[in-house]
């Protein structure tokens, strides 16, 4: 993740409020059809409380208030948003769970609403209109919005963010490539030839949530490897798993030193530097280097690819979503249903999405449309990034478990410990399956 | 006249009523005037430390409410690889850290106790990594570490040019768990070395002079005067040194995380990463509970092995 310098932001606020006004106006390109509103008279008095993960960029805040602003107008009802930090906000969704107090509505991760689904209402009839409304919805869109194995809605996915490769295109050419190879064989080939020609390709396998989750479940994904099958059991150590585990041990040596300590920020940092020309990341990486002058000629060399699909057939990637939930003890579920509703519709979501400049990724189909994607030819791999077939804790189903695998690092260590030559293929994956099963009991 | 007068006199003092009888009473009032106290360290210590200790033995979740399950928790974390190497790490980081800490402090003390110009100054001065806020430190040294942007890479191979690839400080297990050693005895060198320095202005000079006319020679000096008899200062200062050392959390999680595969996991940020991003509340918990007994026999050790002096209470020393 790239933390925005205050340079950047600045430009992009004054930028971003003066293109909203045009924005709006662009909403016509946004196919909606014509769907009867679902009924959700607001309750009289009725004031919400949302709480929502802080911003990507400044428009994103900046965008988000003023929408929430029109709701406000609109409707009369009182809205609060309250932004809080990345690494807290699943800390006091559960303190609201748990204590039936606090925002009506929380804006947490993607498996947020799994965990708490007995704390929420549900949310179908928003979900369908908006379903129905905007060409429906994108796989993660629904894997994330709908309780496990039924077609019930508790949650109503914003956005996601995904990591593709990023890539310098000079290097890779050099390399004797014009593009991101599929197979697992010619990528690794792709990576030696980087190292022999010193401009090293770097993911990392620290332990970095976004990053090295992505960087890990690439590597077991995209050899058919899983960490549980669809019912939730174990199933990590496996024939797939130790092939990957290979695989990583021999990609591991075409990186520089070090990646086994990289956090979220440092394959960052070591691009921007000419230290790492090959990498996985969020659109952030790119809109940093193209916003700092001393750095735009190496966004003007960079390219994004979907990361190898080895022999799963499709990119093995996720996105990071934001999923939004309303709480059982919200006393205006309609107000709070209306709201959700109101800020997914295109007056208000596609200015979004366009000052988001592709950090956040739509999850409703009509939003392919959205000038965001057509606004520079780089972002085109991050349009589809709801469409991706993968989740944290694939194939299983998303609950507390699969979160906390995440969180403890469970596939990132277990790869780490095969590159690093601390472990044997076959003892990194029982260990993983070991550690997986005590989540999975 | 006066006869009578004395003789209708009556004693009219009444008996006490029980109300006063009870605040006379000497236990009763220790009690009353102590409730606060208990209070606030009921309300402040027993029940957090309380709820802890209750949360170890539940299989409590973020977000789902717990029941109880014994020695569950302690059962898996006997089996543990993780757990083990937190454990082993905590002790070994505390080990070295603290000699580093004392050898480098009580060095400085020395130093400083002797007539420097500018003698204020300088021991102000020595006080900034101990004031600095840890995440700072914490960050400074994240930034010293790095595998690509590190100073030190910089100057030995940049500058000087005595290695040719940059030194992978964090990327491999030992070299970690030395780093972040070399970070916290940075940082805990000045809190010690101004405790001792405090114990060395309490020793008489005369103590000096008189060694000196018999001719002892400056290691006698140190060996036989000023260890003596800064031990009951050292002793107080080490037991809080092991304790901090033991208990640190915000350097390790800073610079690495307990990586790289979880090598350098201290007992304290595995207790963290387990129970609020991984949500097993009741693991962390357990965990935490685990460091009691190491802190309980630091504690012992040090206090029993440094501080009970028979002088220190009056008597003659053996």
């Amino acid at each position: 993740m790239q933390i925005i310098t205050r340079r950047e932001a600045l430009t992009l606020s004054v930028a971003g409020l003066a293109a909203a006004a045009m924005a709006r106006q662009a909403t016509a390109q946004i196919p909606a059809a014509d769907t009867a509103a679902p009924k959700l008279p607001v309750e009289n008095g009725a004031s919400l409380r949302i709480l929502r993960p802080a911003r990507f960029v400044e428009p994103d805040e900046v965008i988000f208030r003023e929408n929430t602003a029109r709701f406000q107008q609109q409707t009369g009802v009182q809205v609060r948003v309250d932004f809080v930090g990345w690494e807290d906000i699943r800390a006091q969704t559960a303190v609201t769970a748990n204590t039936g107090t606090g925002p009506d509505i929380v804006l947490g991760w993607a498996e947020d609403p799994h965990i708490f689904v007995d704390k929420l209402i549900e949310l179908s009839d928003i979900a369908e209109y908006l379903g129905k409304r905007y060409g429906g919805w994108k796989f993660l869109g629904e894997k994330f919005g709908k309780k496990n194995g039924s077609n019930t809605w508790i949650g109503i996915p914003f956005g996601g963010t995904s990591g593709p490769v990023v890539y310098r295109e000079s290097a890779v050419r050099e390399a004797g490539y014009s593009a991101i190879p599929n197979e697992h064989d010619k990528f690794l080939d792709l990576c030696r030839k980087l190292r022999a020609a010193n401009k090293p390709a770097g993911f990392t396998l620290g332990n970095a949530v976004g990053d090295g989750n992505g960087y890990a479940n690439w590597l077991v994904w995209s050899h058919g490897g899983m960490l549980v099958d669809e019912e939730g059991k174990v199933v990590i150590n496996s024939k797939q798993t130790i092939e990957a585990l290979k695989y990583a041990a021999e990609l591991q040596k075409t990186f520089p030193p070090g990646t086994l300590s990289w956090g979220d920020v440092s394959n960052n940092r070591a691009y921007a530097a000419n230290e790492c020309f090959l990498t996985q990341n969020g659109v952030s990486l790119y809109f940093a280097l193209k916003n700092d002058p001393a750095t735009a000629a190496i966004a003007a060399d960079t390219n994004h690819a979907p990361m190898p699909s080895g022999v799963i057939g499709s990119a093995p990637q996720s996105a990071l979503t934001i999923n939004a939930m309303v709480f059982r003890h919200t006393r205006f579920p309609n107000a709070a249903k209306a709201y959700l509703a109101f800020m997914m519709e295109r007056e208000q979501y596609d200015p979004w999405l366009q000052k988001c400049l592709g950090y956040w990724a739509h999850p409703l189909n009509a939003y392919d449309k959205s000038p965001v994607w057509d606004s520079d030819p780089k972002l085109a791999v991050f349009r589809d990034s709801m469409n991706n077939r993968f989740w944290n804790g694939w194939k299983g189903p998303i609950n507390q478990a699969a979160a906390t695998a995440t969180a403890e690092y469970v596939m990132v260590q277990m790869c780490a410990a095969v590159a690093s030559g601390q472990a044997t293929p076959e003892a990194a994956a029982r260990e993983a399956e070991r550690r997986a099963k005590r989540y999975y009991r | 006249m006066s006869v009578t007068a004395t003789a209708t006199w009556k004693n009219v003092r009444q008996e006490p009523s029980r109300l006063v009888r009870l605040f006379d009473w000497k236990p009763f009032l220790v009690f009353i005037c102590m409730l606060p106290a208990v209070g606030l360290l009921a309300v402040f210590l027993t029940y957090p430390l309380g709820l802890g200790i209750w949360l170890a033995f539940t299989d409590t979740m973020i977000g789902r409410g717990g029941s109880w399950v014994g020695l569950e928790n302690f059962e898996y974390l006997m089996e543990d690889p993780v757990f083990w190497n937190a454990v082993f790490y905590s002790v070994f980081y505390t080990a070295f850290a603290t000699i580093g800490k004392f050898a480098l402090g009580l060095w400085l003390a020395l130093l400083l106790n002797q007539h420097l110009p500018f003698k204020s100054l300088l021991r102000a001065i020595v006080l900034l990594p101990w004031i600095t806020p840890t995440v700072l430190s914490a960050i400074a040294f994240w930034w010293i570490y790095d595998p690509q942007f590190s100073i030190v890479s910089y100057i030995v191979v940049d500058v000087l040019g005595l290695r040719e690839t940059y030194i992978d400080f964090l990327g491999s297990a030992w070299p970690a768990r030395w780093s972040l050693i070399a970070a916290n005895i940075w940082r805990g060198i000045p809190f010690v070395a101004i405790c001792l320095l405090a114990g060395l202005q309490t020793i008489s000079p005369s103590l000096y002079e008189a060694a000196l006319l018999d001719g002892a020679t400056p290691w006698q000096r140190f060996t036989q005067i000023t260890v003596p008899l800064l031990m009951p200062i050292l002793a107080i200062v080490m037991t809080f040194s092991i304790i901090f050392t033991f208990t640190d959390f915000q350097l390790v999680y800073a610079i690495t995380r307990g990586g790289p595969v979880n090598s350098t996991h201290l007992m304290a940020t595995l207790a963290f990463q387990r129970g609020i991003p991984g949500g097993q509340l009741a693991e962390g918990a357990a965990i935490a509970v685990a460091m009691i007994p190491f802190l309980v026999f630091a504690t012992l050790f040090t206090y029993f092995g440094m501080a009970r002096r028979k002088w220190q209470q009056g008597e003659a020393n053996d």
